[in-house]
């Protein structure tokens, strides 16, 4: 905006100004009824939904899956979406720092004089898109499903391996059919590729990011070993 | 000093004078015949002395108020600025933003009476809080879904603010202000979800501090700030608390304090579709 489009716009404003209403009552009054609406709201969110308390946290589990706040679904989607490793840098603090730096600097950036929202067509439009965007993964994210069900179909004997692995949290990171996640390698099809010497190995000392099942091994042997059978038993042919 | 009248809603106005009312009182004129007018003549006395009285006190307390604060100038212009034309409901969702903070920040007051922020202890006391506390879950549960209710209603107020083109000429300033709040109001909603210390929050927060650690220069330091450490550990749980109850909370209502002084001495804008009347440019122009 230059000097002439300032003025222009200061002197509109002292005339809509001069045609408003004052701030005391009618403002308020809104801004009142407004808050009434929020608390009854809060309080109706509050009675019907409650506020949960899972289990108490325990450090030592490696069992659990993560989940966060809904209003951080979509950064955790970013973090699942982007696999290659040379890029996740990029999606976790990447993506979310421009984003966060261009909405910082928004009005030196927009500096035309337009205010009308159907006249800034550009403006209008990469809002839209980040909206979608944010929805999408919001949405993603919150339909990712119960991480901790496993619906590929497997043999009798190892049923209860299944439920260990389900529980386990493998989920968190890996693919086993249709569920899971895409961090780590998928599973599906890992008895091709892994023994069941091999499988126990890589549980009881995994590479760099997977967290370690020596405590499972320790405090429960018996599950640790459907574990292991279960994952064993992931072939293509079956 | 008269005071405008508050926007009361249409049954509850006062009936305004017909022209050839006698004492010009509508509540007399239902009252049916003369004689009603006449038996209640004295009572408007009683009331208008009382009303005196009232006035006389107020204004008598206000101006010794007034004289050692001088506050009087500021508060007019506070309340009696004017809004530009076309002032609609879009207009509340700043001040609805707030209204939430303040209903965090007295149930929080309350949730913390309870709270022991020590990780051996705090999930018994979150559990005494919520199970055995009267009106503990209630309380706790507006706390939770505050925090939902005050995100949507700060992107509701970002998205007004960008529609209506809210962010330019003069008031850059206060949106980097509102951006700021936002950026706050988010780690709050981060901080706070470690507190009742479960399976789901620990393990949550655990994975946000993580990846706040591959951050490239300053992320392994802001991740041990957090966690008090290079491992989730007994200082960390302490850390989140004194971060959510006393830094982010002060920060954020200093800096509601320069978005609202901005705001009222800028004025909030007009629907960028509202237009002045001509009528009154000529008038200016005079």
């Amino acid at each position: 905006m230059n000097a002439r489009e300032k003025e222009e716009y200061l002197r509109e404003y002292s005339i809509l100004k001069s045609q408003g209403k004052p701030f005391f009552p009618y403002a308020v009054g809104k801004d009142s009824w407004m808050a009434v609406i929020v608390l009854m709201v809060t309080i109706t969110m509050a009675v019907f939904l409650g506020a949960e308390l899972g289990p108490k946290a325990d450090p030592t589990t490696t069992t659990y899956t993560p989940r966060p706040e809904w209003y951080f679904f979509f950064l955790f989607e970013l973090l699942r979406v982007v696999k290659p490793p040379a890029l996740v840098l990029m999606a976790t603090i990447g993506i979310p720092t421009i984003c966060l730096i261009l909405l910082l600097i928004l009005p030196f950036i927009d500096r035309s004089p337009v205010r009308h929202p159907l006249r800034r067509p550009i403006a209008m439009i990469s809002a839209l898109a980040t909206i979608v965007a944010m929805a999408y993964l919001t949405l993603v994210g919150a339909l990712a499903g119960a991480p901790t069900e496993i619906e590929l179909a497997t043999a009798p004997q190892f049923e209860e391996g299944q439920e260990v692995a389900a529980s386990a949290g493998c989920l968190a990171c890996h693919k086993i059919g249709e569920n899971g996640n895409t961090l780590g390698p998928p599973l599906t099809n890992v008895g091709d590729r892994l023994s069941r010497d091999a499988v126990a190995r890589t549980l009881i000392n995994p590479t760099a990011p997977m967290p370690r099942y020596q405590t499972l091994k320790d405090s429960n042997p018996e599950q640790f070993d459907k574990l292991v059978d279960y994952i064993a038993s992931l072939k293509s042919e079956q | 000093m008269k005071l405008p009248s508050p926007p009361l809603p249409k049954f509850l106005r006062p009936t305004p004078p017909r022209p050839g009312d006698g004492n010009g009182d509508g509540a007399d004129r239902s009252a049916g015949n003369g004689d009603g007018s006449t038996t209640t003549a004295p009572e408007p006395k009683k009331l208008d002395k009382a009303r005196g009285a009232a006035v006389e006190g107020t204004a008598s307390v206000v101006g010794y108020l007034d004289e050692r604060t001088g506050m009087s100038p500021f508060l007019r212009g506070f309340l009696y600025r004017k809004t530009p034309k076309g002032n609609t409901w879009y207009y509340t969702l700043g001040s609805a933003t707030m209204f939430a903070f303040v209903s965090q920040a007295v149930t929080g007051i309350f949730l913390a009476m309870y709270y022991t922020p020590d990780a051996s202890r705090a999930y018994d006391s979150v559990s005494h809080l919520t199970n055995e506390v009267f009106l503990g879950e209630l309380v706790r549960g507006m706390h939770r879904w505050g925090s939902t209710i005050m995100i949507i209603l700060i992107f509701l107020h970002m998205a007004r603010v960008f529609v209506f083109g809210a962010y330019k000429y003069p008031r850059e300033i206060n949106w980097v202000i509102g951006v700021v709040l936002l950026v706050l109001t988010l780690a709050m909603g981060f901080t706070g979800y470690l507190l009742p210390f479960d399976q789901r929050s620990f393990w949550a927060t655990v994975v946000g501090v993580n990846i706040n650690a591959s951050a490239p220069v300053m992320g392994p330091y802001i991740a041990d700030f957090l966690r008090g450490g290079a491992e989730f550990g007994a200082a960390t749980l302490p850390r989140f608390y004194a971060i959510h109850m006393l830094l982010l909370p002060v920060l954020i209502g200093a800096l509601i304090g320069a978005h609202l002084y901005l705001v009222s001495k800028l004025g909030t804008t007009a629907p960028p579709w509202v237009k002045g009347e001509k009528k009154n440019i000529s008038e200016e122009a005079i």
